[in-house]
């Protein structure tokens, strides 16, 4: 049967080829933009243009988001530990409606930023195409996994045993598409999906995820920084090497 | 002892008359870009009002500042602990309602409308949707409206006031009002610098100017909201905030800030304090009324040889040195104690201090004639046409003894003065104003040669920068004078 054939082909394609064209996509531009335009990576927020609205959606959304994503990183990288905590059905019961309650949560709050960015008129200036496409495939992205949560039960486990397999194939360069290309439509198009949305990710605001604030926790109160240091200078000892271009901070 | 260098700033309110063109100066040269509109980095304000934004001096609302909870000094907004859960919404952001939708006029309108019976007008159009807007509310919109209930009555300042001092202050005889114009204050304690989560705000070691690293900064916007000056601004077409530089491309360069080289009433005065980087975190922690003198404390003497070696141990130039001890903001704060800090209480710690105004104040109306002396020489502060309640709460952190310090002397100053241009005054009277006020006759005429007759020289004692220097830090002088005046520059602009 050609159809078939046909099928295989694209499976290899969308699982096998796309996942490190998106990588490499990732890699690439993120770590490009970052050099050359440093001053572009913002969370370009709007909270200033527009305050209310704003809580309801931003902070389920990413709570929401931030939940679920570190459950699939979890799932990922220790898929063991979930199938331990499965083991007993009261706590997968727990953990499958946790997730969903977050993921619903995640949905809400996009939904609430959409409807902000239509209807208020003081947030079309900072809103861009980029941003549309974006929100169009974050809601694709928890629409469909909602979907897979709720008509294929229990994927906290099947996740952990099929596709856990499939992503550190991936991983280890040897990819292994068996386990993916039996999966159900609305299963492969979230996993389309996460593809898609890694290689556009560095085109996005999305890149904002990456500076998130790090030192903040346990840098000094106050921040001074030293164009040049006046002690070296006069230092003739100093090579004008050692006298360093790195600005001193402190 | 950690002897740095601060460049500081004097604003002599007596000498201001609100003409707003330091805020034209700075507008033109750094805030006429897009998504800067509505941002003022200078602003001319009139006291008893609200000020820029809406009500900026009250924290209840606007959560700016540091607060002191159990000895512990700590941000009244989003400090360490709280900034983790709050990223994402900032709690105490004030949003662009509370300064003004920056607005044009579509002028076009004028010249293409069809010819008809009416008049051609060209609507305001927001500057930021680009759709016909009503104006509710614009800079300087209480301008001058000192006593109208609309706005004026709203001053946070007037909450320390009796009822009966308000009505007094509000009372059409008693009628008053100064202009208070203002700046970053590049405080030594800033509090925008230690809530930014990306470490993007930074204070120079070289000078003290409080700076944003447009690369680093990442719109998380905790600067705006601790501010309690509010003079912390978020742009909203790049995505960054953006504060008052002091024009440090100027200052390098020898030239005083826009703003400053502008003033027609001269009142502005800059120039370097040396200070002692170890007890801010002591004085920062002070109950408010002792925090003004702490904070004066802190600030070193020049000609002390100590103070010498401690500056040169710390790589401070000679010349620094030098300029300090030609600063008339030195004079203004130490020597004569006429300067105070805006808000102490906020606990930044600001470098910015201003002579309390006296004339419209004090003055009284006697016989239609303004009247500055009585059988009182220094005719009962009591009855001051601004309580000195509502003085001290601006400039004093809640104590008058250094506000009524600096008024009494200036009033002293001015009887001097007065005796030797006028001299219908009693030569006896006024030495005894002048003792009573801790003031010498040349001392008076110092601030007297210091306020009215000051040239530029005077007033701006900017050290040199010594770029020489500062290039060789970075590469070789020669390899650097082969390849400036040459390159590319590019524009803040917006990611996607």
């Amino acid at each position: 049967m050609p159809g078939t054939d046909q099928f295989a082909h694209l499976d290899i394609l969308l699982f096998g080829v796309l996942p490190y064209a998106a990588m490499l996509l990732f890699l690439v531009v993120t770590i490009q933009r970052y050099r050359s335009q440093s001053f572009s990576y913002s969370s370009l927020s709007s909270q200033f243009l527009e305050n209310k609205d704003h809580f309801w959606g931003m902070v389920p959304f990413h709570y929401g988001l931030l939940v679920v994503l570190g459950g699939h990183i979890v799932a990922f990288l220790v898929p063991r530990s979930i199938l331990w905590w499965n083991g007993h059905p009261a706590r997968l019961y727990i953990l499958e409606v946790t997730a969903l309650i977050f993921a619903l949560l995640a949905i809400i709050g996009l939904v609430a930023l959409v409807v902000r960015r239509v209807r208020t008129p003081r947030l079309r200036p900072v809103t861009t195409t980029s941003d549309w496409v974006l929100l169009g495939m974050l809601l694709v992205q928890i629409a469909t996994g909602i979907g897979v949560a709720v008509t294929y039960s229990w994927g906290s486990s099947w996740f952990a045993s099929t596709l856990s397999p499939y992503l550190w194939s991936l991983v280890t360069l040897n990819p292994d598409i068996t386990y993916v290309a039996a999966l159900p439509l609305l299963v492969k198009i979230h996993i389309i999906g996460n593809w898609v949305l890694i290689a556009f990710f560095p085109f996005t605001r999305l890149v904002h995820v990456l500076v998130v604030p790090n030192q903040y926790l346990w840098r000094k109160t106050q921040v001074v920084r030293w164009n040049w240091n006046r002690r070296q200078i006069r230092n003739p000892s100093a090579s004008l090497d050692a006298r360093g271009a790195e600005p001193r901070r402190d | 002892m950690d002897v740095r260098s601060q460049i500081s700033m004097v604003f002599h309110l007596d000498k201001c008359i609100g003409c707003h063109t330091c805020s034209i100066a700075c507008k033109n040269v750094w805030t006429d870009r897009t998504g800067t509109e509505y941002m003022w980095w200078n602003n001319v304000e009139t006291k008893p009002g609200t000020g820029y934004p809406t009500k900026w001096e009250d924290q209840e609302t606007y959560y700016g500042g540091w607060e002191n909870v159990n000895g512990k000094v700590r941000l009244k907004s989003t400090g360490r602990g709280r900034i983790v859960p709050n990223i994402f919404h900032n709690p105490s952001l004030p949003s662009l309602d509370d300064y003004y939708e920056p607005w044009t006029y579509k002028y076009e309108d004028l010249f293409n409308a069809p010819e008809g019976d009416d008049q051609p007008t060209a609507r305001p159009i927001s500057k930021i949707t680009g759709d016909y807007i009503d104006i509710e509310a614009g800079p300087n919109w209480d301008d001058d409206l000192s006593g109208s209930p609309v706005y004026a009555e709203s001053d946070p300042n007037l909450d320390v006031l009796t009822e009966e001092e308000r009505a007094q202050m509000f009372g059409i005889e008693r009628l008053v009002f100064f202009y208070f114009p203002r700046i970053c204050n590049h405080c030594l304690n800033p509090a925008c610098v230690a809530s930014c989560p990306s470490g993007a705000l930074y204070k120079r070691g070289e000078d003290g100017i409080v700076l944003i690293d447009q690369k680093v900064c990442r719109a998380w916007r905790s600067c705006v909201a601790a501010c309690p000056y509010k003079k912390t601004y978020f742009n909203w077409s790049t995505g960054k905030s953006e504060k008052c530089i002091l024009c440090f491309p100027r200052i390098e360069a020898g030239l005083a800030p826009a703003c400053f080289h502008s003033c027609v009433g001269r009142i502005r005065y800059l120039g370097v304090l040396l200070y002692d980087a170890e007890r801010i975190e002591e004085v920062a922690a002070l109950p408010p009324e002792e925090m003004i003198e702490a904070q004066r404390a802190m600030i070193l003497d020049p000609n002390d040889p100590e103070v010498i070696r401690g500056a040169r141990e710390n790589g401070i130039h000679d010349s620094v040195v030098e300029s300090a001890r030609n600063s008339p903001v030195y004079k203004f704060v130490k020597d004569w104690g006429l300067a105070l800090p805006p808000h102490i209480e906020f606990g930044t710690l600001p470098m910015l201090f201003y002579v309390p105004p006296l004339l419209p104040v004090m003055s009284k109306m006697q016989d239609g004639q303004i009247e500055s002396v009585s059988d009182d020489l220094f005719h009962g502060f009591d009855q001051a046409r601004a309580p000195l309640a509502y003085l001290s709460n601006l400039f004093g952190g809640g104590n008058t003894g250094m506000l009524t310090y600096a008024l009494r002397k200036q009033m002293a100053i001015r009887m001097h003065r007065r005796l030797e241009t006028v001299g219908d005054v009693d030569p006896e009277v006024v030495e005894r104003m002048l003792r009573e006020a801790d003031c010498t006759p040349e001392e008076a005429d110092e601030v007297y040669k210091l306020t009215s007759l000051c040239t530029f020289e005077d007033r701006f004692v900017i050290p040199p920068a010594h770029r020489e220097e500062a290039i060789e830090m970075m590469k070789d002088p020669q390899e650097h004078k082969r390849s400036v005046g040459f390159g590319f520059l590019a524009g803040p602009k917006r990611g996607s």
